[in-house]
């Protein structure tokens, strides 16, 4: 190696290095600036001297394939990276603000909050996820928070890549990762799937509930594999208020096949945003550790967790989609209503893992106030949801899989695309006024939604033929254009 | 700079067309070609026309063990290869012959390597079709990285920091980033018969600037080519092969 070319002080390629922040095993951090590019930045720089673990050379030079193609909110922006023919370095933004490494000293946290931290890291993690990449080192050391509420992930020299070579992939001799925190299959070895991280995040759920580490902080390989066949503590017994739906969270995300986990993390985020909705089993009520006997079963017989020889790559999205219908539950909307159930229960034969979450909007007068009660004393808002139910009914679908929400707003094109927003949602089917009068008078939200919503948005009409659509279209407009009716 | 790879093009003109418009569009500055031009396809000798063009532009090319078996009957060809050999003999004119026969086994280019098979020299034409092959492929060689072709198939093997053998198939249209400190061994997939399922021709480009290489697949008129086939009187079968992709 060269003679040390970063100090405080030192430029290096424009940079002016400031402190050093971390010395760590592996790589140090520094501040830099540089007179072009705006805000406070950070520069990482792999440890390279005798007796430093190779692998961290790898890990680093796969943080320098994976960071320039991640974007978002959810990591942070990356700037440049160095030569290994020169000084190899990743210049990052420096993201103002903390990670979760000081909370620790003031566990356990309210379920509360334990909640709410746990949806916005489900968030986070669904969006790296749709980039192709699993982190496979979620603790707190590794989760920043913006000043504007979101978590950013940091460090991905452990992570997986599914478009990019796997450096790490080969590094057997150990698996790497963070013992409190690593999925089982991760401690097999296997990197490719992304509800790894899905189980971390109930590591941490757990631990920042009860202030107890679910598996312990195991320093050998058979401590790790112990959480193969040893379930934890459920939460409730540490923490009785902990109500029956986070348990169930937390408990499917610890669970020991990546496959009875969530099927996506956008499933996790829903399920923590939306608590009412949340299928209890089983796992809700358990306020003991399984039994040993059946401890032992697990161990010697029928629980071995299997690595698939061959990796296939898996879909991060894509076969398990969260999909949002928006239903009119007016009268006259009811062919509508009907044409959009044909067309979901057909999406879904081809879509087994996808949720569905039905819509409806309690329109709100602009002037006169909140009115939820009608004149029978009946609750709209309950009348609406019974509606809905009732809509699902013909497709079959089990409690957990379906969801419905009555939104309140003045603005429906509004209320849906928050929703849309605030729930990860992939596809957002919608049906389109009948009345192409209304439609002109009121504007449509079923246009509005689709030109702005980030998702696939589907327009269902009920093909019908009217008087009107034949009347205006003459010979010569008809080639070219379309009359939309 | 941007380095246009080619590699078994097997007398298929469509697919050649194909793809070297798609490298002109994307930017390619020169064509390398990794041998193969004949053999199983029905155009010969428009396929060597072209290439010859291009070397006289500029381009790159080393030789094949299709394009030996013009000249030197080959020992190890399967029939359906050895019936279109014999047929590709008799369509190729003069000029075409010795260009093939002129052709070198392989092409150093600074940091890299450009071979048909495996660099290994004997016994020749060895595939590399796995991480162990490749491992044995690489030691053969002092190139920082090396590029062949004969499987068809297109595959990325790397050595890491700590001697690990890492092997990958590249994602068509992904750029991967081949770090200029380890070394490489990048197969590219045939332009002129896919043996992958996928019947569109296979090449990629390489950026020498960013150190970077991005398969692609480009389709073209299979049914066409298949036909054209037929009617040179080739076996049914490499028709059959060219539509399927296999």
């Amino acid at each position: 190696m060269p003679q040390p070319l970063i100090s405080t002080g030192a430029t290096l390629d424009g940079y002016v290095i400031g402190e050093r922040i971390h010395r760590g095993g592996m790589a140090s951090i520094w501040a830099v600036t540089h007179p072009e590019i705006e805000g406070p930045l950070l520069m990482k720089v792999p440890v390279m001297s005798e007796g430093v673990d190779p692998a961290a050379i790898v890990g680093f030079e796969m943080e320098q394939m994976i960071l320039p193609r991640l974007s978002g909110p959810h990591v942070p922006r990356f700037i440049s990276q160095g030569d290994f023919g020169v000084q190899p370095y990743l210049v990052m933004e420096r993201v103002p603000g903390p990670s979760l490494l000081p909370t620790l000293t003031s566990l356990p946290l309210s379920w509360q909050a334990v909640a709410t931290l746990g949806r916005k890291i489900a968030v986070a993690l669904d969006d790296i996820h749709r980039q192709h990449v699993v982190h496979l080192d979620v603790k707190p050391s590794n989760l920043l928070t913006r000043p504007t509420g979101e978590i950013v992930l940091i460090d991905f020299g452990l992570s997986h890549h599914d478009e990019l070579p796997d450096l790490m992939g080969e590094e057997f001799r150990l698996p790497y990762g963070t013992a409190p925190y690593m999925a089982p299959e991760q401690v097999l070895g296997l990197r490719l799937d992304p509800r790894s991280d899905q189980f971390a995040l109930g590591v941490l759920m757990y631990f920042f509930l009860t202030g107890i580490r679910p598996f312990g902080d195991p320093q050998r390989l058979s401590g790790l594999k112990r959480r193969i066949w040893r379930d934890p503590v459920p939460p409730r017994k540490l923490v009785p208020d902990c109500p029956p739906w986070l348990q169930e969270v937390i408990l499917r995300c610890l669970e020991v096949h990546p496959a009875w986990r969530f099927p996506t993390a956008a499933h996790l985020a829903m399920a923590l945003l939306h608590p009412d909705q949340v299928k209890l089993t089983a796992r809700s009520e358990k306020l003991q550790q399984d039994s040993f006997t059946k401890v032992l079963r697990r161990r010697f017989a029928d629980h071995q967790l299997s690595i698939p020889k061959h990796k296939a790559p898996i879909r991060h999205d894509g076969d398990a989609p969260i999909l949002a219908v928006a239903i009119d539950l007016a009268p006259e909307a009811a062919p509508i209503a009907e044409t959009l159930r044909t067309m979901v229960s057909r999406m879904l034969t081809t879509l087994p893992g996808a949720r569905v979450a039905c819509l409806n909007v309690l329109k709100q007068g602009r002037i006169t106030l909140d009115q939820t009660l009608d004149d029978q004393g009946r609750n709209i808002h309950h009348q609406r949801l019974v509606e809905l139910r009732n809509w699902a009914i013909p497709l079959d679908l089990e409690e957990g899989r379906i969801s419905f929400h009555v939104l309140q707003s003045t603005d429906p094109a509004s209320a849906i695309l928050q929703y849309v927003n605030a729930n990860q949602v992939d596809h957002l089917v919608i049906g389109a006024r009948a009345s192409s009068l209304r439609r002109s008078l009121l504007g449509s939200v079923s246009s509005q939604v689709a030109a702005q919503a980030p998702c696939t948005v589907t327009v269902a009409r009920s093909r019908r033929l009217r008087k009107a659509d034949f009347k205006e279209v003459t010979v010569e407009d008809s080639s070219g254009t379309w009359t939309v009716g | 700079m941007r380095l246009a790879l080619l590699t078994d093009l097997h007398a298929n003109r469509r697919a050649l067309e194909a793809c070297l418009a798609h490298a002109r569009a994307a930017g390619a500055d020169r064509c390398v070609f990794l041998g193969d031009y004949v053999g199983y396809g029905p155009e010969p000798q428009d396929v060597v026309e072209l290439v010859m063009e291009e070397v006289s532009r500029g381009a790159l090319a080393v030789a094949g063990n299709h394009d030996q078996a013009v000249s030197e009957l080959s020992e190890t060809m399967t029939t359906d290869a050895e019936i279109a050999m014999a047929w590709t003999r008799g369509q190729l004119g003069p000029a075409s012959r010795e260009f093939l026969g002129s052709l070198p086994m392989r092409f150093e280019d600074g940091p890299r390597l450009y071979v048909h098979a495996s660099p290994q020299t004997y016994p020749p034409w060895i595939y590399v079709n796995d991480a162990p092959a490749a491992k044995r492929a690489l030691e053969a060689s002092r190139a920082q990285t090396v590029f062949c072709g004969h499987t068809h198939l297109r595959a990325l093997y790397g050595i890491t920091a700590t001697g690990q053998l890492v092997s990958f198939q590249p994602v068509p249209s992904v750029p991967v980033p081949l770090p200029r400190h380890r070394r490489w061994l990048s197969v590219i997939g045939a332009v002129g018969q896919s043996r992958d399922g996928d019947p569109a021709a296979a090449y990629a480009i390489l950026d020498t600037d960013r150190s970077e290489i991005t398969h692609h697949r480009v389709p073209y008129d299979v049914d066409a080519e298949a036909l054209a086939i037929l009617q040179a009187g080739l076996p049914p079968s490499l028709a059959e092969r060219l539509l399927k992709g296999r």
